[in-house]
């Protein structure tokens, strides 16, 4: 626990920030502790935690990835036609295919990167354009509603009728972010690979050189994010049971903007599973506490993203004295 | 003594044996038939300076470059036809480049022991075997640290027994280390001498490659030295001064000349008064005159960088006066400093004396971009070109053309632009740090030049160099600074340089 | 023939030579694919378009080259319009007189340049990643302006203000004249005033740049700054030339201005790029949106064909330098 502290400081000001919002809104609203809200609040915040998850181990290994969200939507139809292609599939195929065209979809931007040495943040945004200008082409924008119904069944894990009769669902997305969560957390976390992205992240050029084989780390880094994004985008289509091309386009600045909260570092060698579940909760959580304190909906985000400015200016000045520690020679 | 020694290595079996080792690229001779050679056990140094062929042998020994034709190669008695990185490992050899090649963020224990984490398969990850394995090694060195701290939070000494550590897990036998003391102060000098010396103590050779070798010369027993690709000779380190090594490196004999002259009737300029700074300096009292040259010498951590720094305007001192043309000054940042007439010549070139990549032009007006202006206060082109042009003629660079990067230029021409782009300033105080760090033999006598043509000129200089023979021969007065404070002063006309560098590795 | 060459670059540089090249291509293959390429509607309806994305690429290039990242301009280009509206509509709408434009103007220019202001002071300060607080403060004024508008649109706003989106002044559309100001002073800036040189020496080295005595706080303060300014001249525009405003219009020029910056050869690192070779790479991706327009595709074909012509050009590029460096 003292590790983690010390090693993870923004993930433990995070936690503690977190902690306080829920007392706070636990005591100033009589809904934001009922079993009904906490499920819906998970529920609703299971896909971008998918997608933070994928994210972070970009950021880790250095890179940035802007590409991601969109790159979900081009999975969604594709899995759309494939799924029908072989007959409507089951959740087994779906993940398959999801999964493996999200991972192509990463492995793109990685081989753009690390052959012709263009840096991530141009050769994502050069993708971001052109999945999303390719996608908006090919389907003209039409939206999808004749899905397989395995895949818009909405699947209830767990359910419990609270005393006022309300039903308090933990739903399928929950179980998939769970998954998703956990095998991140065992790659980065307990696996040599993981080890050596944040390595790799740290200090390229020390990492090449203790022997780590440098494309092998950007194709893990964005084939990762990109199979996450793939399973996210599935997910999201079982969460509002149609298909639109432009349904998640601007979510991967607001999911940056989460796992960097988190305590994930842009420039690499920082970040974890835990920070990216802080960092999108609490955006979750603030977002739902300012609806139960009934402050206009359209406030939110006003309030949101100055509590993220905010934030960053904060840990930013705790953190002067690690930026002039790198800028010596290590 | 000091005379080359012929068979030094009598019937031990060497660490390391190359003979008549050619490497040429394109049709440049990096290295002619050079042999070296260093025992088991043994601390050696590889002296020479920049591109005398010290890194181009390392990266032959281990594998990174394959040697022309005719090189004999023998690493622990075994005869080698050719090596690679990875033979070269596994034969026990490694080397610590000067920038470590350390993960800042990563803790102690993962820094020392990556080795366990390399391969493509991916495997479970043993913390609790590399945190084993690198308190092991940590035990063996003799030195206590934390294993889980991250490595930004260490000292710059301890990066670097965390880097040695890394290479002791990974059985080194003998040990290249690139320049490792050019960034430590006095003590972890000595914390990581006193490391090296048990190193040695247990059969692990470890060579220094360096060309400032004060520390080194110290512990070492034997010296290698290289001049223009090819074997100056190997010495016996015993009695061996730093002007002589010099001497063997540079191929230039610095007895002639002692520039000094009577400075003590001119005006002040720089006056210090009891300039203290916590964990810096102490005490310090200095004088400089117009057109007085006062070096300042001492070993690496003495302060002088940092004394240097608090004139400028870099860092606040914490008590103590500055004062400038009989006027208390006090600044606020270094503008302050530069507008009040002083300039500092960085020693870090690379990252603090010039914009690297920016143009050669761009990078002489920087400080002066007022005096350049057009009546609309626009950049004026023609006066920019004008004052480039001048400084460039007056201090005779040699360059392609202004809008050139400036990496494009030698280091001495480089040294030669952070000169003109101070001296454009018009300063009254002009602080050399190391002037001629990463600047060849020959263009180290221009610069020098430069530098006694602008004290004749009136202008007051504070050299800090770390390299005896050149604050001597072209000083007025030579200080020695240890421990943060002025400890002697000598006045090369009535003393020799033997006396000072007795004194300052005393 | 390699004399002229040689002139020419040294006048404009290779950059903007390979993309004037390129350009004249785009134009030559469309004019011949479509008669209707080269007339006089087309070329109009291309002067139009241009100025919007092209000021607010000026607003991202100058935080580019100093190594940043500005993800708010549109964002403070929304709310800049929006303080523009709402003084309008104080003073009476479509009968507002000309002082309250004025006065809006003047108010719409103070917000977006407070905008960046408040993200330059953040960023050089206290020291936060650009594309953080620049991404935070995107964030922060979305949510301002939606909860202003609700999320809906404001109109209704005096006659006069249609000429600035919409009219000419001698044979040349208004909003155009305007980003060719605009341009022409970011160019003067860059590459004669002692701000941009500094702006170039701290997107390069601002560790050097400090030591030679450069302010580099004040400096990166005044290119965030000027960047919302900017920003806001946009939003004006914006304003006059869709007759309204509302929140997120523009939204996809985010990351189009950076494609742009990127595409006239601007440093992804910082300290290198120039106003020209960005207003033709503008130029170049307008032609190639109103081209395949013409052909018959959408905007959303031409982002993609925008986004694969940024792959396309950095991939050149490599093999370029690959063969420059291959010459030694």
């Amino acid at each position: 626990m003292r590790n983690f502290f010390r090693n993870n400081p923004t993930e433990a000001i995070l936690l503690v920030v977190l902690a306080i919002v829920c007392v706070g809104l636990s005591i100033g609203t009589d809904q934001f502790l009922t079993l009904v809200n906490l499920a819906n609040l998970l529920n609703a915040s299971a896909i971008n935690i998918i997608f933070a998850v994928g994210l972070v181990v970009v950021l880790i290994a250095g890179g940035i990835d802007i590409s991601f969200a969109v790159a979900a939507s081009v999975v969604q139809y594709v899995t759309v036609y494939a799924l029908g292609y072989i007959g409507g599939g089951n959740w087994f195929w779906g993940f398959m295919i999801a999964g493996s065209l999200g991972i192509g979809l990463g492995l793109i931007n990685a081989f753009l990167i690390h052959y012709f040495r263009i840096i991530s943040i141009v050769v994502t945004i050069a993708t971001f354009n052109a999945f999303f200008g390719l996608l908006m082409f090919i389907t003209s924008g039409r939206y999808l509603y004749n899905l397989p119904d395995w895949w818009t069944t909405r699947i209830i894990l767990v359910e419990h009728q609270t005393t006022s009769g309300q039903w308090a669902e933990l739903t399928a997305p929950v179980a998939v972010m769970l998954i998703a969560s956990f095998a991140t957390w065992f790659l980065i976390r307990f696996t040599t690979t993981g080890r050596q992205l944040y390595a790799f992240g740290d200090n390229p050029e020390g990492a090449r050189r203790v022997g780590i084989n440098i494309a092998a780390m950007q194709a893990i880094a964005f084939g990762w994010a990109g199979m996450m994004a793939g399973i996210a985008g599935l997910m999201q289509v079982n969460f509002v049971q149609e298909v639109v091309p432009n349904a998640l386009i601007g979510r991967e600045l607001d999911v940056l903007a989460a796992v960097v909260l988190g305590g994930a570092r842009l420039g690499g060698g920082r970040g974890s599973v835990i920070g990216c579940i802080l960092g999108v909760m609490l955006i979750a959580i603030i977002q739902n506490g300012l609806n139960l304190l009934g402050i206009s909906p359209f406030a939110f985000k006003m309030i949101v993203g100055a509590f993220i400015l905010a934030a960053i200016s904060l840990s930013n000045m705790s953190f002067s004295s690690l930026s002039f520690a790198r800028k010596g020679r290590v | 003594m000091n005379q080359p020694l012929d068979n030094p290595s009598g019937q031990v079996v060497p660490a390391i044996r190359v003979r008549h080792v050619t490497k040429t690229f394109g049709g440049v001779t990096a290295l002619d038939d050079v042999s070296f050679e260093v025992l088991p056990g043994e601390v050696h140094c590889l002296a020479g300076e920049n591109g005398c062929g010290k890194s181009t042998i390392i990266k032959i020994i281990t594998g990174v470059y394959q040697p022309d034709a005719g090189a004999e190669i023998e690493i622990f008695g075994q005869k080698l036809s050719a090596i690679t990185p990875t033979i070269s490992r596994k034969l026990g050899i490694d080397v610590i480049w000067q920038d470590l090649a350390l993960f800042p963020l990563m803790s102690v224990a993962e820094n020392i022991a990556f080795e366990g984490m390399l391969g493509n398969v991916p495997r479970i990850a043993r913390h609790a075997t590399l945190r084993k394995k690198a308190a092991e090694v940590l035990t063996r060195l003799g030195v206590d640290l934390d294993l889980e701290a991250p490595l930004h939070t260490l000292s710059v000494a301890e990066r670097q027994i965390v880097a040695v550590g890394r290479a002791l897990v990974g059985d080194a036998r003998l040990v290249f280390m690139d320049e490792p003391t050019a960034s430590l102060t006095q003590s972890e000098t000595e914390k990581l001498l006193a490391i090296v010396a048990k190193l040695s103590s247990e059969g692990v050779a470890v060579v220094f490659v360096s060309h400032r070798l004060a520390e080194v010369l110290k512990i070492s027993s034997r010296v290698t030295v290289l001049r223009d690709g090819r074997l100056v000779g190997v010495y016996d380190t015993d009695g061996m001064t730093q002007s002589h090594l010099t001497e063997l490196m540079t191929g230039h004999t610095f007895d002639s000349v002692v520039a000094a002259q009577d400075r003590s009737k001119a005006p002040v300029v720089l006056q210090v008064k009891n300039l203290t700074r916590e964990g810096e300096f102490n005490n310090i009292d200095l004088t400089v005159r117009q057109g007085e040259v006062v070096g300042i010498t001492g070993l690496i951590g003495a302060g002088r960088t940092e004394l240097g720094h608090a004139l400028f305007g870099m860092t606040k001192p914490g008590s103590g006066e500055i004062i400038l043309n009989g006027a208390p000054v006090r600044f606020r940042s270094n503008r302050d400093a530069i507008n009040s007439g002083v300039a500092y010549v960085s020693e870090d070139r690379l990252t603090l004396g010039l914009v690297q990549p920016q143009s050669i032009a761009d990078n002489i007006v920087l400080p002066v971009l007022d005096s350049i202006l057009d009546r609309f206060g626009l950049i004026s082109s023609s006066k920019k070109d004008k004052t480039v042009r001048s400084w460039i003629d007056d201090l005779a660079v040699k360059i392609g053309e202004p809008t050139d990067p400036v990496t494009t230029l030698s280091g001495g021409n480089q040294q030669r632009i952070v000169l003109a782009k101070w001296l454009a300033t018009k300063p009254k105080l002009l602080i050399l740090d190391a002037p001629t760090v990463g600047v060849d033999v020959g263009a180290r006598a221009g610069i020098f030049e430069i530098v006694r043509k602008l004290a004749d000129q009136g202008l007051a200089i504070l050299m800090i160099s770390d390299e005896i023979p050149e604050a001597y021969f072209n000083s007025d007065r030579v200080i020695h600074m240890a421990g943060g404070e002025f400890i002697g002063e000598y006045d090369p006309r009535s003393t020799t340089i033997s006396e000072i560098e007795g004194a300052v590795f005393a | 023939m390699t004399k002229t060459y040689q002139k020419l670059r040294d006048l404009f540089g290779a950059e903007v030579l390979g993309l004037a090249l390129f350009l004249i291509a785009v134009i030559v293959v469309f004019g011949v694919l479509s008669p209707r390429f080269l007339s006089g509607a087309n070329v109009g309806s291309i002067a139009f378009q241009l100025p919007e994305l092209g000021l607010l690429t000026l607003a991202m290039l100058v935080p580019i080259l100093t190594g940043g990242l500005n993800l708010a301009i549109t964002f403070t280009a929304n709310i800049s319009g929006l303080t523009l509206a709402w003084v309008l509509q104080m003073n009476g709408g479509v009968d507002a007189p000309t002082s309250a434009f004025v006065i809006g103007v003047i108010a719409a220019i103070s917000v977006g340049t407070l905008a960046g202001f408040v993200m330059g002071v953040v960023i050089a300060y206290i020291g936060a990643h650009p594309i953080l607080v620049s991404l935070a403060m995107m964030i922060f004024l979305r949510g301002l302006g939606e909860f202003l508008t609700h999320g809906g649109d404001i109109s209704g706003f005096p006659e006069y203000v249609q000429p600035i989106g919409h009219g000419y002044f001698v044979g040349i559309p208004i909003p155009l004249l305007i980003f060719i100001v605009g341009a022409i002073v970011w160019h003067v800036m860059l590459s004669r005033t002692r701000h941009g040189f500094a702006a170039y020496m701290v997107g390069s080295n601002i560790q050097a740049a400090g030591y030679s005595g450069i302010h580099t706080k004040r400096t990166l303060t005044l290119v965030y700054t000027l960047s919302g300014t900017m920003c806001a001249i946009a939003g004006i525009i914006m304003l006059s030339r869709f007759n309204s405003v509302r929140v997120g219009h523009g939204e996809a020029y985010i990351l189009i201005t950076v494609l742009a910056c990127f595409l006239g050869g601007v440093d992804p690192f910082g300290g290198f790029g120039r106003v020209m070779p960005v207003v033709l790479a503008l130029i170049i991706l307008q032609v190639l949106s109103s081209g395949l327009n013409l052909l018959g595709a959408n905007q959303h074909l031409a982002t993609a064909v925008w986004g694969l012509f940024l792959i396309g050009v950095m991939v050149i590029r490599w093999f370029w330098h690959r063969f420059a460096q291959k010459q030694y």
